[in-house]
């Protein structure tokens, strides 16, 4: 466990939680005037992405792109400010929580429409082979994106056209309150489903990060290799309500046993109980490393101007 | 001069084939572009000329084809989209109205997105319920689009070359009943800008076309001449942005205004004009300004059906003579044989 893997799997496992958690207590204060779909929960799939992605890949997300804007080494500061409205916002205030991007990391966008930003990562994907780059396509998106016709045009098109696009589900269950026996067929394999559309697919559980890493590893080397997109499905769950700073449990749309049963695999707690008393020193110094970096994004977000009313009429046209 | 000879479909094509060798990165597709049809001729040999890679068909996917037309424009690849009838884009809303149009809007600017979405608009000949929409005004409606309409060959070229190297998404659309025409036949000298052209001058009415009308529009005013109405057609050719400026300059000349729209009424292209007008210049004019549009109902299929239902220009001419109280004969007027085709070279089925 002493790996320099793990101590970063950590970190930013770590770091995206107490973001996470930070955003939750803080929204009470009313500044954060936008929804957010927080990913506390499922950290495990972000922090691995963290560790495979590389600069020049590309990467979309969905409503809840928080963790995805990180792992792809999105800018905190201006990921917080974007959430506090101001004008130095990733999107320039204009975006919110679920419009966020940073197009120095190749971050290229995230949608709040479920499944609107599977065919934009396919074009950048065909993008990145029209132009002979190693680079690949990651598009994140839950399993209610599943749903929408989008996504199988999408599979379809990266499998016919050999693009090097890797789609990303993770599935936390439920789209909103409502559950996948409502959505999906029983005894669906998602991932048996995709690859009779004609791509390479692979499952893994969400909550071990590094279960996660060994999967995007693999998917990256296919990839890489055989010049196809691949289709990866993360089990996982989130532990807040589907939008807002709260747990929603007493509403009773989860069976309580579910619930316990995935808070037992909470991967942050159970990846942290790995380290031994000899790693704990390290473990500490990164926690205040953590603490630091959140405190300054938010005294910077919350310092930050406010966009100008001009603002309002700027870029709606380039 | 006009450039002689070459036909609506022909400037398309040329267009296309001017901009793929001006800009190495643009790509082009639609299903059917390299068919043995090639979506009408416009795209004919472009996939032979700049290769497969550049000029593609691709699965009946119009939603996720215009997301990744988006995908690609923002990584740096210019992208042109076709769609053989206006009609299949709907299945493509989410993407042109939540993505093509936002995304540099809603990321304060840090991308554009230059594309071109060309569709094409049916009449006659059955095209029927869904195949025969001018929806412009949908697309009118959507902040960070622009949509331009044009009439004539000539235009057509350039406004085709300005869309595709617009760095905004740019809806295209194509009258088929223009495809085979030259500009010659209707123009005797080549109109001056991009938007709003007045295409012939006069001084009695303003007479405000788009697309095929423009022409019915024209064939109106040499039959109203002959009684002394001399009318000044503008043609529109870009919906958004409106050049309203050029359309009041020309009322406040003629103070009367008719509006040919090959749209649905409701909210439509020309009403946005006469709320214009009104707002511009109430009061001013010598009569009530008045458009012809669509009825607000479904096209049918049926060539018994739509026999009165097109505006033609003996329709433009009986509502212009209203509009002046006067009259003339129009039986000596000659109609087309057959109102559900644009002449004889259109034998179906699309």
């Amino acid at each position: 466990m002493n790996s320099n893997l793990n101590f970063k799997l950590y970190y930013k496992m770590k770091l995206f939680r107490e973001v996470e958690l930070k955003i939750a207590m803080e929204y009470s204060s009313r500044k954060m005037r936008c929804p957010v779909h927080l990913s506390v929960g499922q950290e495990a799939v972000s922090a691995a992405f963290s560790q495979i992605v590389r600069k020049n890949d590309y990467a979309v997300s969905s409503h809840r792109p928080h963790l995805h804007y990180l792992g792809k080494g999105g800018n905190l500061k201006r990921m917080i400010s974007e959430i506090y409205g101001k004008k130095t916002g990733c999107s320039s205030g204009k975006g919110g929580s679920m419009h966020l991007i940073d197009t120095s990391v190749n971050f290229m966008g995230s949608s709040a429409i479920v499944a609107n930003s599977i065919p934009i990562g396919t074009g950048l994907a065909l993008s990145l082979k029209l132009k002979n780059k190693i680079n690949v396509s990651y598009i994140f998106f839950g399993e209610g994106a599943l749903e929408q016709g989008v996504f199988y045009e999408s599979v379809n098109f990266a499998a016919v056209k050999k693009i090097p696009a890797i789609f990303v589900c993770e599935n936390n269950l439920y789209s909103v309150y409502t559950s996948l026996k409502d959505r999906q067929p029983e005894k669906r394999k998602n991932s048996k489903m995709v690859e009779a559309i004609g791509i390479k697919s692979f499952t893994c559980n969400g909550n071990n990060v590094f279960e996660c890493y060994k999967i995007f590893n693999k998917a990256k080397q296919y990839v890489s290799k055989e010049k196809k997109p691949v289709f990866l499905e993360f089990f996982t769950y989130r532990h807040y309500e589907h939008c807002g700073p709260n747990k929603d449990d007493n509403l009773n749309y989860r069976p309580k046993n579910e619930i316990n049963s995935w808070l037992k695999k909470d991967p942050l707690k159970n990846f942290t109980n790995n380290f031994t008393n000899a790693h704990k020193q390290k473990i500490k110094i990164l926690d205040k490393e953590i603490q630091k970096k959140i405190k300054d994004a938010f005294e910077y977000a919350k310092k930050s101007p406010k966009p100008k009313l001009s603002d309002l009429r700027k870029d709606i046209y380039a | 001069m006009l450039k002689k000879k070459m036909n609506f479909k022909d400037s398309i094509n040329s267009a296309l084939a001017f901009s793929l060798k001006k800009d190495k990165n643009m790509i082009c597709y639609g299903l059917g572009i390299n068919d043995p049809k090639s979506i009408f001729g416009t795209t004919k040999n472009l996939s032979k000329k700049f290769g497969q890679n550049r000029v593609f068909d691709v699965p009946t996917s119009e939603n996720a084809l215009t997301g990744i037309a988006v995908g690609a424009a923002i990584s740096g690849i210019r992208t042109v989209i076709t769609h053989q009838r206006l009609d299949f884009s709907l299945l493509s809303m989410d993407q042109i109205v939540n993505s093509a149009a936002k995304w540099r809007y809603m990321f304060g600017g840090k991308l554009s997105v230059p594309i071109t979405i060309r569709m094409i608009l049916g009449r006659g000949w059955g095209q029927g319920p869904t195949h025969s929409q001018n929806l412009a005004p949908m697309f009118c409606n959507i902040p960070g689009l622009k949509v331009f309409m044009p009439t004539f060959a000539d235009d057509a070229k350039r406004l085709l070359i300005k869309s595709i190297f617009d760095p905004n998404p740019v809806i295209f659309l194509e009258h088929r009943w223009l495809h085979e025409l030259k500009d010659e036949d209707f123009l005797d000298k080549k109109p001056d800008s991009l938007s709003s052209n007045i295409i012939s001058k006069g001084s009695d009415l303003t007479l405000i076309s788009m697309s095929y009308l423009t022409l019915e529009a024209l064939k109106a005013k040499k039959i109203l001449k002959k009684i002394g109405i001399n009318i000044e057609v503008v043609d529109l050719i870009s919906l958004k942005p409106l050049n309203i400026s050029k359309i009041l300059k020309s009322i406040k000349k003629t103070n009367r205004v008719l509006i040919l729209d090959t749209g649905f009424p409701y909210g439509s292209i020309s009403s946005e004009i006469l709320s214009l007008i009104y707002k511009n210049l109430n009061g001013k004019l010598k009569t009530s300004p008045i458009s012809l549009t669509m009825p607000d109902i479904p096209e049918p299929t049926s060539f018994f059906l739509t026999k009165n239902l097109y505006i033609d220009h003996i329709k433009v001419v009986k509502t212009v003579l209203k509009m002046f109280k006067k009259s003339m004969n129009l039986k000596k007027l000659k109609k087309p044989e057959f109102h559900d085709v644009p002449g004889t070279w259109f034998k179906g089925p699309f």
